[in-house]
């Protein structure tokens, strides 16, 4: 490709109201992402404690490109190492999840302990005297690459950057207490999927930041009263600008003029459900928040919609693919009714969810679009043109100029 | 308790299978409903969800009604692109229980026709389900679809 970060890939001069599409479709800059943003001073999400209870059990994840192994160790703490053997560059975990005394590259079993240092090297002496390593070879060079790793409330996050601020700095008070306040209790996973979206992360990035579609595009929702705009509820994020926190409480819906006029498609659908136990609910915090959803830059959701509680990971496969992780989770206290009624709303949410499935499409509808188009741009003025908080409404588009604050922070771009 | 079943059961429970996928592929979904008793259940789950005794899956029917609420929706809401399924059943195995209702239990495959012409391998895995006499015809008292991937490809619109 021709040109470089000042020619061709110059960002628009209007600022975080333009983004060129090339962002979306451009190699270099994918590879450029990686290094700055994912093995960059940002914490990435890792998994769950409840996953890997027991030292030795471990879950294998990725950060962005890098395929990392995430153990507990025998002192119980938590570690994460990049995937991969100092020796040949094979996976060392090649399964999803499992339990292990050490881990052991099945290449030529180079042996690594929790925290990725090598100790010890099959043949390293030779076979009776011959063969072997060099006498000079020192294990303690070898080590897999660690990550720094931090939890909240059994989240487990990483990152590649010795410098990158504390967890709970990066995350801001402000959604530090959301996070323990969805996870107020002990939990469990209800269920995990995924799906893949055959467009560029950013594009899943910007729609789940984008408070103002789901009314539009996911009529279901809307025909319901579950998450309309004109609920009360608004936008808060952290100091720093780099996440959001879009919230509701549901039942302050009164109908506003434009709701119900037709001009909406969304209104057009009229039905009512032949089961209203789908969307069956009980107010389960005490703020009366019936739908927040957190967006952790770079790549995480946390949701709670009525009682729907799911992490959301979305994972990069290449600037024209990606993968997003659904894990379902209800609380340990749950009794068989309240499992049922997350089990009936979990039909909301997925890749089959009444109210995000179309977002599986929309990304790739764009990245079909923009197809080799390196001048036009996307507008992004809905709710003025600055970065900041929306207490009153959400019909705007500040927490997607936010991210792309954040993102063109982090590329220098 | 389960026992061998008699070729005029096994006809009628295979009749049953292949009218059911004939009918999501050929476009007839508002039939699909049909299949199951009045508060039969019907859930798209996971091999490795099923195998961790996990119950959320990614389509969950607790009753015809929210069958119908899929249906409705799939006409009238959903936003997606058009594409259609192709279902290949294998063979079944299916036996009797002490009830009168049988279990049986088919592999599948999925092939899926988008708008722009592409045919994928949309999933593969098993049905699991619970057939019961409803009057003089069979039905699902629960359907349950184990796809052996735990990754869906977009999106699931039309049930499986």
């Amino acid at each position: 490709m021709a040109g470089g970060r000042n020619s061709q890939r110059a960002w628009p001069d209007d600022g975080v109201t333009r983004v060129p599409y090339f962002v979306y479709e451009d190699a270099e800059l994918y590879q450029e992402e990686q290094e700055r943003i994912f093995r960059g001073p940002a914490w990435n999400y890792l998994g769950l404690e409840i996953e890997i209870p027991e030292p030795g059990d471990y879950i294998t994840n990725h950060v962005g490109d890098t395929p990392v192994i995430v153990v507990r160790a025998e002192d119980g703490a938590i570690k994460a190492v990049v995937n991969r053997c100092a020796h040949k560059g094979s996976m060392i975990c090649y399964q999803p999840s499992g339990h292990v005394a050490a881990l052991t590259c099945p290449y030529h079993n180079w042996i690594y302990d929790f925290d990725g240092k090598l100790k010890s090297v099959a043949f390293r002496h030779g076979v009776r005297g011959q063969g072997g390593m060099p006498a000079d070879f020192e294990l303690a060079e070898h080590s897999l690459v660690p990550l720094k790793v931090a939890t909240i409330r059994g989240m487990i996050f990483g990152s590649f950057a010795a410098t990158v601020m504390p967890l709970d700095e990066f995350l801001g008070t402000r959604l530090v207490a959301h996070v323990e306040r969805t996870l107020n209790r002990p939990y469990r996973i209800l269920g995990r999927c995924s799906q893949t979206m055959r467009c560029n992360w950013k594009l899943y990035a910007e729609n789940s930041r984008d408070t103002y579609h789901p009314s539009l595009l996911h009529s279901f929702a809307t025909m319901f009263k579950l998450n309309r705009l004109s609920a009360e509820g608004g936008i808060e994020m952290d100091e720093a600008g780099l996440h959001h926190l879009v919230s509701a409480r549901r039942h302050t819906d009164n109908s506003s003029a434009d709701y119900d006029s037709a001009a909406l498609r969304a209104n057009e659908v009229g039905y009512a459900l032949a089961d209203p136990r789908l969307i069956e609910d009980w107010v389960e915090w005490d703020d009366g928040i019936t739908n927040s959803i957190m967006t952790l830059f770079p790549c995480l959701n946390l949701q709670q919609s009525l009682n729907t509680v799911a992490v959301r990971q979305m994972v990069p496969r290449g600037p024209f693919e990606s993968e997003l992780f659904w894990t379902f989770l209800g609380f340990t206290e749950d009794d068989e009714r309240k499992t049922r009624i997350r089990l009936r709303q979990s039909n909301l949410f997925g890749p089959a969810g009444f109210i995000s499935l179309e977002d599986g499409a929309i990304g790739e509808f764009v990245q079909k679009a923009i197809r080799g188009e390196r001048e036009q741009t996307a507008i992004i003025e809905m709710g003025g043109r600055e970065v900041g908080p929306s207490p009153k409404t959400r019909t705007t588009e500040t927490s997607v100029r936010g991210f792309w604050r954040t993102y063109r922070r982090f590329m220098n771009l | 308790m389960s026992g061998i079943i008699d070729a005029e059961a096994r006809a009628q429970i295979e009749e049953l299978l292949a009218r059911y996928a004939h009918v999501i592929d050929n476009d007839k979904i508002e039939d699909w409903p049909l299949f199951f008793i009045e508060d039969g259940q019907y859930l798209v789950t996971t091999r490795e969800n099923l195998a961790k005794g996990r119950p959320v899956g990614i389509m969950y029917c607790d009753g015809r009604g929210m069958m119908q609420d899929r249906v409705t929706a799939l006409r009238q809401a959903i936003v997606f692109e058009p594409h259609v399924y192709r279902h290949i059943v294998g063979s079944t195995l299916i036996s009797a229980a002490a009830d009168g209702s049988y279990s049986a239990e088919s592999n599948f495959h999925i092939l899926r026709t988008g708008a722009d012409g592409a045919v994928v391998t949309y999933g593969c895995g098993r049905y699991l389900d619970e057939i019961v006499w409803h009057r003089d015809e069979l039905r699902f008292r629960r359907r349950t679809v184990v796809l052996d991937s735990s990754r869906i490809d977009t999106l699931l619109v039309i049930p499986l």
